[in-house]
């Protein structure tokens, strides 16, 4: 008996001991991971995490959510890209979202996400991302977590340096990575130096919970490529700062030809100054063809808006506008600290990180300390602005994000690694591997005035092994470290999305209890909403047969249409009658060209079909909704077109025609 | 002897460990929204008829015809998807529902129909019989009370 007993406890101590033996001889692949680390993501199961992570998904279009520190995945929102699960950009409602100046675009690069801030701290109301193919801003409302606007930028190509908010979200900002010629025409490539152009646009939002964004001005610049931004906080708000290479105007071969010049600049943009030179006109009206659509929680529809002109500054007629500071060498991210005074150049192919500062900057601006002019931008002199240089810290910067303890935290593609490094000294003070090739970082709120410094996730660029083999094409992976200690630590690794660019996070605590649980029926304004069973019916407008129905568990009413004809167009506009927390329903009908519907409680949804044969066509409820969820299903019946007949619909016993 | 003693003690101490984990996580689920996995049916089971939900206790008088009527307006917005009066269909037939049950109990089933299916006794046979649950359309303790006096004015007559 006793034998028996120490046995098993024996057993149960080794398993446990085996458990906390994480790091189990794997060693090099693991990398530095400690022995506590799976007790630090681990949130057990109905616990919540701590933190919101929102991730580009880069050329899916969408954004991803994740909860931190588990790396689990929430949601995707469909943003820039049409989205088959939730009928996004299929469904008549939000096909107005992708449309453009160049038509319906279905699909984009989302690279940026930036969480709308107040007093230069997020405070998630907003999350918005750029688009970077066919110039764009995105907002997703976090009450309800969907796209309800979208914002073409026009006079732009490359929307790469957007859309980083100012401190109290009174703007984003739309840089051009692509110059083109201004205003467009067909000029040719070769004549790049001399008619190629720059635009930088600031996109006001409304500070009232709708969050209206506008194109308020734009700047005219010289033909560079303006790669990154961050806005300025504390002394330093009222100024945005844009990194640019290709200050050698190379339109060919840009590889090699962008990359001549010991130094680039960095943009500085004096906006309440820009705000100053519009107020007392000094700009220019540019005809400028685009589009903004917004989606209205209360019509639950999307509309189009088309916008026909911007005002334009150009900066030799408006001094003080713009000034460039020299920086070390293409430097593509552009970081403020949360004090305000940094500027952090990360010069990608220089060797060392260069840091300006802004009191200097504005010392400098003061005594005139200009080495030349470019287009009428002053360029300050470089050793009248820079702060100091971290030497030698690694090979490839890109980006840096803070904690709250002074640090400034690096990423270096080439040697694939975090660095870690003090802000004021200079020196490095630790540094940890990516797997592999990082590019953006991100600490939650580490681009803000008040990070919250206790985690990082460096998102990477290349895969290879770190995951089971998934063929030619492998997820994008990201890596959570703790950075609460001295020394850095591996924690998790988990796949993302298409390409995690960039990404932002926020405390749970700050969202989690505004997120809206249903829409009331009461409030649906939608023109084909029907609130109750008997207003449900179908009616015939020509060609056009147009079903108002509505979905409860688990049936839809009407479940059964007879007397639409080859030839017509149906439009189904589901009404989802229920009125409770994650009930939606859906809807799919045989050979529709688009997708499904997937409806919220108390929202309407169109899906349009035109049917192609005569007969009998199925429909029914795509979304698991109770115990009698295989039962969710009914019939359309398609007449010949020269067919004598009415349109009919019932349920149960409830029949009805057309009059 | 002693070795068996130090692995039984850590042992405990690993049960005491995880005990409080379960602790939190009932704590959680009590004060959150989500409603606790364990049901009490042993506890409720003597509700008197009254249900289970916040509706402790309803004062009855003289139909209100004017109530009745605001009554009848919800229930066609909010259930004729699912319940007929006279008949059968994805819901019970509603006639004679204020001689079968209490006020209190008609109340908590509209309001706060997940848990009482999962621990009123009669609810629970409900919705094994009927399979569907019944959908909580939040209404409030006030709009229950209308749709009460809608129901025995159809009793009524």
């Amino acid at each position: 008996m006793k034998t028996k007993l120490f046995l098993i406890l024996a057993l149960a101590l080794s398993i446990v001991l085996t458990g906390c033996d994480s790091d189990g001889g794997k060693g090099s692949k693991a990398g530095m991971v400690g022995s506590n680390a799976a007790e630090k993501v681990y949130v057990a199961p109905g616990e919540h995490d701590e933190f919101y992570a929102f991730l580009s998904g880069g050329f899916s279009g969408q954004v991803s959510v994740y909860g931190l520190p588990s790396g689990r995945l929430f949601k995707v929102i469909p943003v820039f890209a049409q989205d088959g699960e939730k009928g996004y950009g299929y469904n008549e409602e939000t096909k107005p979202m992708l449309e453009t100046s160049h038509g319906f675009v279905p699909w984009d690069d989302s690279h940026h996400p930036e969480l709308s801030q107040t007093e230069g701290i997020p405070d998630g109301r907003f999350l918005f991302i750029n688009g970077n193919n066919t110039p764009r801003i995105a907002k997703i409302d976090l009450r309800t977590f969907e796209t309800t606007e979208i914002i073409e930028i026009p006079n732009s190509a490359g929307n790469h340096s957007s859309p980083f908010t100012t401190e109290n979200s009174e703007y984003l900002v739309a840089g051009t990575r692509f110059s083109i010629p201004i205003t467009e025409t067909d000029v040719s490539v070769k004549e790049y130096a001399e008619k190629f152009q720059g635009m930088l646009t600031f996109v006001s939002v409304s500070p009232d919970e709708v969050g209206d964004m506008e194109i308020d001005f734009q700047i005219l610049m010289p033909g560079f490529d303006y790669d990154l931004a961050h806005s300025g906080k504390g002394p330093s708000h009222g100024w945005t700062f844009f990194t640019t290479y290709n200050t050698e105007k190379a339109s060919t071969m840009k590889e090699v030809n962008a990359s001549q010049n010991d130094k680039d600049f960095i943009a500085a943009v004096n906006w309440k100054k820009a705000q100053e030179y519009v107020k007392a006109g000094k700009f220019h009206t540019m005809p400028s063809n685009y589009l903004n659509n917004e989606y209205s929680d209360h019509t639950h529809m999307a509309t189009s808006k088309k916008m026909t002109s911007t005002r334009v500054l150009i900066p030799s007629e408006c001094p003080g506008l713009v000034y460039y500071l020299p920086t070390p060498k293409s430097p593509h991210g552009v970081d403020v600290d949360p004090s305000g005074e940094y500027i952090v150049g990360n010069g990608k192919l220089s060797a060392d990180l260069t840091v300006h500062s802004y009191s200097k900057m504005i010392k400098a601006i003061e005594a005139k300390a200009y080495e030349k002019e470019i287009d009428g931008i002053p360029v300050l002199k470089y050793d009248q602005v820079v702060a100091g240089v971290v030497e030698k810290p690694g090979l490839g910067p890109l980006h840096t994000e803070f904690d709250d303890k002074g640090y400034a935290y690096t990423t270096f593609f080439i040697s694939s690694e975090v660095v870690k490094w003090k802000l004021g000294t200079w020196e490095i003070v630790d540094r940890i591997p990516s797997y592999y090739s990082v590019g953006h970082l991100m600490i939650p709120g580490g681009d803000s005035r008040k990070p919250w410094g206790k985690y990082l996730v460096s998102l990477n660029k290349i895969t290879k092994d770190r995951y089971l083999p998934t063929g030619p094409e492998l997820a994008h992976s990201a890596q959570l470290y703790d950075i609460s200690g001295d020394k850095m630590e591996l924690l998790l690794d988990f796949p993302t999305i298409g390409e995690p660019h960039y990404a932002q996070a926020i405390a749970a605590d700050i969202i989690k209890d505004k997120s809206l649980k249903f829409y009331k029926l009461d409030d649906n304004k939608h023109p084909h909403a029907v609130k109750n069973e008997k207003d449900t019916r179908v009616e015939r407008k020509g060609n056009e047969v147009h079903v108002y129905l509505t979905s409860i568990r688990s049936h839809f009413a009407p479940d059964w249409v007879e007397g639409v004809k080859l030839g017509d167009v149906v439009y189904f506009h589901l009404t989802n009658l229920e009125q409770d927390w994650d009930v939606p329903h859906g809807f799919a009908v045989k050979g529709a060209n688009n997708a499904e519907l997937l409806v919220m409680p108390g929202q309407t949804e169109t899906l349009k079909w035109i049917p192609k044969a005569v007969g009998v066509f199925p429909m029914y409820c795509t979304d698991f909704c109770s115990a009698l969820h295989q039962e969710m299903q009914g019939y359309v019946r398609v007449h010949p077109a020269n067919a004598n007949v009415k349109l009919s619909w019932g349920l149960n016993e409830v029949e009805k025609q057309e009059k | 002897m002693i070795k068996t003693i130090a692995l039984f003690a850590l042992s405990m101490f690993m049960l005491v460990a995880c005990g409080e984990a379960g602790d939190a996580q009932l704590e959680k689920n009590e004060s959150g929204e989500t409603e606790a996995v364990e049901s009490a049916a042993s506890e409720t089971a003597g509700n008197d008829g009254l249900g289970v939900g916040p509706v402790k206790s309803v004062t009855i008088g003289a139909l209100d015809a004017a109530m009745a009527k605001e009554g009848e307006d919800l229930f066609t917005k909010n259930c004729t998807a699912c319940h007929k009066i006279e008949a059968k269909f994805v819901g019970p037939a509603l006639a004679g529902v204020t001689e079968r049950r209490k006020p209190e109990w008609i109340m908590n089933m509209i309001i706060n129909p997940e848990q009482m299916v999962k621990e009123d006794p009669v609810a629970m046979e409900l919705l094994a019989e009927f399979l569907a649950p019944m959908a909580n359309q939040n209404i409030t303790e006030d709009q229950a009370r209308k749709i009460v006096e809608y129901f025995r004015q159809v009793d009524s007559k």
